[in-house]
């Protein structure tokens, strides 16, 4: 299979991206790993791209006292192997597609497209993330409970690019998890939930949880997190807490030709109980 | 638009439309027809490079993102006429059947290996999860990468 | 006698695969090539009002666009189909549609342009108006009243009827025996997903009015008579077909394509060389399917164990079109196989094959002897479960006894030799089956879902006696051909009609061929896959390679040793039967008189300078035959697997798997464990993860390898393979087969190993695919809503 045709234009800087694709009208191309399949399936054809690849200084993972940066440009194969973030990202960094395509995909990539069953969306929102927008005029950070609108949708404007997402570093009390059940072709999250779990003494003194795959984009599990802290984290309980999920995924779940809405609904507690018990253990 | 792109250590220039992707640009542009193509989704890792020291599917790659970049291909894993420890430990052991997966399937592993000289059995079959083989069951091309890591000096 | 058979040579083929230098058709390039695509329909039914290609031949880059009406101005045949049961109703298909689309993915147009791009940009602004009409993809559906007709002509969509077995005696056996137990399942569609998609390139000689094309072909010869003949009509002595590698077939590279049509026929048209290469997507709408019945089954048995009898209806779908030998799949393929290992007294069988708006259905791995194992190893499990036996001891119970071979079925079949209760036992002793057992109760006593699943199957390979083959509806013969030159300097190219796309065959066959000359293999060339060099064959299908071809290599081998012997009696001035020949040094001398000797080099040397031959031997040393077995072979398995089931998700992990099959001798015991744990994989992606989904309106939902779940690496744990052998005794090699053995008996195995994992929750049968939520539901007690 073939792309259609486009314009290419290579930009060397943030600004030069932001130039090229106004006045070409174009799409930016990062890795290229979930654009490109599309367009050799001709289920885009964008005309033009703006390749912001070579923009070394989205790349890379920068501490920064109590957070850290994640260039839009870095690989996940970077994340999968990077031990400064929150153990749930390269937990599911490890997951993406398969070596190949870690090696290639970026972080950036895969948030802009934001395809409701990829796995970082998931878990940049459990861990409170914000991401790094700039336009022409100027820069804007945006929580990931609101960066994520819609099936492939974002507050992203098309004036706008994705420059970096900032994490909280690794704090001491404080596990987080990712656990996914995968569609056994492709791979991605039928349905995947990640947790951010503080433990005091036992018990959990604050619980932020995402659940992703199952709806048109991903969502924090508000009624699991209320129902977590305070509580002793036995397996009971974080089942308990777990089910909780059920009341708040309304009349969006989707379903395929894998997995119906009933069986991603009756996924979504499993999903999560996992990812709140590894959480837990790595408080 | 002009490339440059270097593959098995020698320098190629081509003027390409920007739509090539890496795998026509090393099968058509160069004719090295050793990586082959399976599909259209980026799943069965067939057309398995090594791009700047790192395995990439090439079918997902466009020519001009490779541009400036050292590529190899199956054609230039072996050296001075001697096949790659893990070229041999396939033929030694029987990982290849129909041979339509093989180029992409010891691409990949040379790397697994590489970045893992210690790999066990486990983390070969979850490394493979880009490579789709339908002939051998995956039983004797795991055998290959284990043989071809020890050969490669890892393991024990 | 034999020095190189059985014994594990490595692959002389590998060598160029592993530096990636394999010669598959899309690495073919030829100075001034075209470039072909296909516009396909992206309805599964509609009329085709008009096509409009105008701004297609505009773009720059196009040659050409033809739509059906050119092919068939220009007297194209429509596609024969090569197995005729009686009363077979032959739907009519052209290379190109015209009028109507059948199947998304149906051709309507195909575009040649300068480059593979401008191709796939062409196809974009060719203008197709249809109006889409009713569709029916289901095997039973179709044939249902009012269903929409896939071709106006066949009645309810009905294109064959057929019976085999003692029906009289199996209705008998139902009202007669203790038990009856009664069985609906499905056996999903499959496509088989050969890593390498199909690929045609065709270049015409207009001077000499020769045309040649490379394909991606399990069985060169035979697309050529079948061209000659019926499509493309280039006379066949002007054809030559050429299958260089392939990358695997799996029965899907077997039948006649219509981009075998359309390559040449254009090429010869617009008389420029026309490459053409499938995309994965468009090989899940064009490439054969497999599978796909719906049928109801019944076995009868009684207290003591004993089967009495079991009888089988089957809605089998053939697709929108008659594929080459669909018809056989269904049929004698099938029904023939449905007694098994067994002593079963009565067997009937009924298939009613079918025609949908879906993609043609043809062999797959096995082709209609995984269906019949598959239901008969279910039966098998409920019949011991509802006697509380235990599986082994039921089905060594019922096993046909070691000194009843060959063994008459009642359908059809005559078993050719096996120790059936040997390789049970075996197979127990190899999985340690009592420890298992333990293991499986511990598992369960901690609250795991965790089942052993057990099957023995059989396998009717080697197709076939011609005659018999004839009888059953085959439009060919069977047999297969081999020619074995012997060069003056002792070096030897053989000629096999059997074609290899993974097998190994390159090796294997030279393996026979050094036993038989005692010249080493090192010497000794395999050529297959070109009619202009190949005189004639059948191709790789059925298990048939070692048995047929490897046979007739071991005839035409033989008629040379003989010439040798002769001409070193001649030489030596002794009686031929006083001739000893040496297989493993190719050495000849008189018996007694070790020092009056020749060798088979130096004969073949004498042969060629013709100086000293006896009266009336031809100079020269090259020998053909074509071997037409005698009887089917009978490949046989028991496999044994234990499986986990994630009680929260429903997902399968097996955790042990071992096989233990009887092939007859072993060529390459390397070789054959590997087609065996290939196998076996295949049969897995079916019981678990493998399914063809259409939606009502014939769209194809898992048309992408990111829908269609193959199986991957980590799907697996490592088998256990071993063997038993009883050697076939009606072929010179004592080969029974083995590439099909392990898909056959895996499916069942798996099925029937996550039946017995759910057996405590009083579920007794899910149809496979064994679905993460398929099996989550049923756990839930809950019906499954889609999948």
């Amino acid at each position: 299979m073939y792309p259609p045709k486009f314009d290419y234009h290579r930009a060397g800087s943030v600004e030069e991206a932001l130039a090229m694709r106004k006045e070409h009208d174009g799409k930016f191309l990062a890795g290229g790993h979930s654009l490109i399949p599309v367009m050799k399936l001709r289920l885009a054809d964008p005309g033009c791209l703006v390749d912001i690849s070579r923009i070394d200084n989205l790349k890379g993972i920068c501490p920064d006292g109590d957070t850290v940066k994640i260039g839009a440009l870095t690989t996940h194969a970077m994340v999968a192997s990077s031990g400064e973030v929150p153990e749930a990202l390269p937990e599911a960094a490890k997951m993406i597609g398969d070596p190949m395509v870690r090696n290639r995909g970026t972080v950036g990539g895969n948030v802009a497209h934001a395809d409701p069953a990829s796995d970082l969306p998931t878990v940049l929102t459990a861990l409170g993330a914000s991401m790094q927008i700039t336009g022409e005029d100027g820069s804007r950070s945006v929580g990931a409970d609101d960066f994520f609108t819609d099936l492939f949708e974002t507050v992203l404007g098309e004036d706008e690019l994705l420059t970096g997402v900032t994490v909280p570093a690794k704090t001491a009390g404080t596990g987080t998890a990712y656990a996914k059940l995968p569609n056994p072709a492709s791979r991605y999250a039928i349905v995947g939930a990640a947790a951010s779990i503080s433990v005091a003494d036992g018990k959990c003194t604050a619980a932020s949880v995402a659940i992703g795959g199952l709806l048109p984009a991903t969502t924090r599990a508000n009624a699991v997190e209320a129902a977590l802290v305070g509580q002793e984290m036995t397996d009971a309980n974080i089942k308990a807490a777990a089910a909780a999920i059920a009341d708040s995924l309304g009349d969006d779940v989707m379903g395929d030709i894998h997995a119906s809405a009933d069986y991603r609904k009756a996924m979504a507690p499993v999903m999560i109980a996992r990812a709140v018990k590894t959480a837990v253990g790595r408080a | 638009m002009k490339v440059s792109i270097t593959v098995n250590g020698k320098a190629y220039t081509k003027d390409v439309e920007p739509r090539t992707l890496l795998t026509d640009f090393v099968r058509e542009h160069i004719g090295l027809t050793g990586t082959n193509i399976g599909c259209d989704t980026s799943q069965c890792g067939a057309c398995t490079v090594h791009m700047d020291g790192m395995a990439v599917k090439a079918c997902t790659v466009l020519a001009v993102q490779a541009d400036g970049s050292d590529v190899t291909t199956i054609e230039g894993l072996a050296s001075g006429g001697e096949l790659h420890p893990m070229q041999n430990a396939f033929w030694n052991e029987h990982g290849l059947q129909c041979g339509y997966c093989t180029p992409g399937m010891i691409m990949s592993s040379v790397k697994l290996v590489e970045n893992n000289p210690d790999i066990t059995e486990d983390e070969i079959r979850h490394g493979l999860e880009g490579n789709i083989c339908r002939c051998t069951g995956y039983q004797n091309i795991i055998r290959s990468i284990q043989a071809g890591a020890a050969a490669m000096g890892g393991g024990d | 006698m034999s020095k190189y058979v059985g014994q594990s040579l490595k692959r002389v083929e590998d060598p160029r695969f592993i530096q990636g230098k394999g010669k598959y058709v899309a690495n073919l390039s030829l100075p001034g090539m075209g470039y072909m695509a296909i516009k396909r329909s992206p309805y599964a039914h509609a009329t085709i009002n008009s096509i409009d290609a105008s701004e297609a031949l505009a773009l720059d880059g196009v040659i050409a666009v033809f739509t059906g009406e050119d092919l068939l101005a220009d007297g194209i045949g429509p596609l024969p189909c090569g197995w005729q049961v009686p009363d077979l109703k032959i739907p009519v298909q052209n290379a190109i549609a015209t009028e109507k689309v059948r199947h998304v993915g149906d051709r309507v147009a195909v575009v040649v342009a300068e480059s593979p791009y401008i191709a796939a940009d062409a196809l974009d602004l060719i203008d197709v108006d249809y109006d889409p009409l009713p569709a029916v993809t289901d095997a039973k559906a179709a044939a249902q009243d009012g269903a929409p007709l896939v071709h106006d002509e066949i009645e309810n969509n009905v294109s064959y009827v057929w019976e085999l077995g003692t029906k009289d005696e199996y209705e008998a056996a139902l009202n007669d025996s203790d038990h009856v137990i009664e069985l609906d399942l499905i056996n999903q569609r499959l496509i088989a997903t050969a890593m390498e998609p199909r690929a045609c390139v065709a270049q015409w000689n207009s001077f000499t009015e020769d045309m040649t094309l490379w394909t991606t072909s399990q069985n060169p010869n035979l697309i050529r008579v079948v061209m000659s003949a019926f499509t493309l009509q280039v006379p066949e002595h002007k054809l030559r077909v050429i299958s260089p590698d392939v990358g695997g077939g799996f029965g899907s590279k077997l039948p006649h394509y219509p981009e075998e049509i359309l390559v040449p026929w254009a090429a010869r048209k617009l008389d420029m060389p026309i490459k053409w290469v499938s995309t994965r997507s468009e090989a899940a709408v064009s490439d054969t399917q497999g599978r796909d019945h719906v049928t109801t089954a019944k076995m009868a048995f009684n207290n003591d164990g004993k089967i009495t009898g079991i009888g089988v209806e089957t809605w089998a779908n053939n697709g929108a079109y008659l594929s080459l030998v669909a018809p056989l799949i269904p049929t004698a393929f099938y029904i023939t196989l449905l007694s098994g290992l067994y002593k079963v007294p009565a067997v009937y069988g009924k298939a009613i094959g079918t025609l949908s708006h879906t993609v043609w259905v043809d062999a797959y791995r096995g082709a209609g002897r995984p269906e019949a194992s598959y239901l008969l190893e279910r039966l098998v499990m409920m019949a011991a479960q509802k006697l509380g036996m235990d599986g082994m001891e039921f089905r060594r119970l019922n096993a046909i006894p070691a000194d009843e071979f060959p063994y008459q079925t009642p359908v059809a079949l005559s078993y050719d030799s096996g120790n059936y209760a040997g390789l049970f036992d075996k197979a127990e002793e190899l999985a340690g089956y009592a420890d298992l057992l333990q293991e499986r109760d511990a598992a369960r006593a901690e609250g795991r879902v965790v089942g052993i699943g057990i099957a023995g199957c059989i396998e009717a390979s080697g197709p076939a006696p011609s005659a018999v083959a004839g009888a059953l509806g085959g439009v060919t013969g069977f047999w297969e051909a081999g020619t074995i030159r012997l060069h003056p300097t002792g070096k030897v190219t053989v000629l096999t009609g059997s074609h290899t796309h993974g097998q190994g065959h390159e090796t294997t066959f030279a393996q026979i061929v050094a036993d038989e000359l005692g010249i080493p293999p090192e010497d000794i060339d395999i050529v297959h896959g070109d009619t202009a060099v190949i005189t004639n064959g059948m191709g790789t299908y059925g298990s048939r390679s070692a048995s047929v071809g490897g046979s007739a290599l071991v005839v035409a081998a033989r008629k040379v040793r003989d010439k040798a012997i002769k001409l070193a009696a001649h030489q030596l001035e002794a009686a031929e039967e006083d001739m000893v020949f040496n297989q493993e040094t190719g050495d000849i001398y008189v018996n007694g008189a070790p020092d009056r000797a020749t060798s088979i080099g130096a004969m073949a040397f004498a042969a060629y300078t013709a100086h000293n031959l006896p009266e009336g031997m031809e100079p020269g040393m090259e020998e053909d035959a074509y071997y037409d077995p005698a009887n089917f072979t009978y490949p046989n398995s028991a496999h044994i697997a234990m499986v986990e089931v994630d009680k929260d998700t429903g997902e399968t992990k097996i955790l042990k798997y071992i096989a233990v099959d009887d092939v007859g001798n072993v060529i390459n015991p390397m070789i054959v464990e590997a087609q065996i744990s290939g196998g076996i994989a295949q049969g897995v992606g079916q019981a678990l993860w493998e399914n063809t989904v259409y939606d009502a309106d014939g769209q194809l939902l898992s048309g992408t390898l990111l829908d269609y779940a193959v199986p991957r690496a980590d799907g697996f744990p490592d088998f256990k393979i071993d063997r038993t052998i009883t050697p076939s005794p009606h072929n010179p090699l004592g080969v029974k087969g083995v590439g099909e053995m392990g898909t056959i008996a895996s499916t069942p195995t798996i099925a029937n190993a996550v039946m017995d994992a759910l057996e405590p929750m009083g579920i007794s049968h899910l149809d496979i695919p064994l679905t993460a939520q398929k099996l989550h539901g049923a756990m839930q007690g809950t019906a499954v809503s889609a999948d």
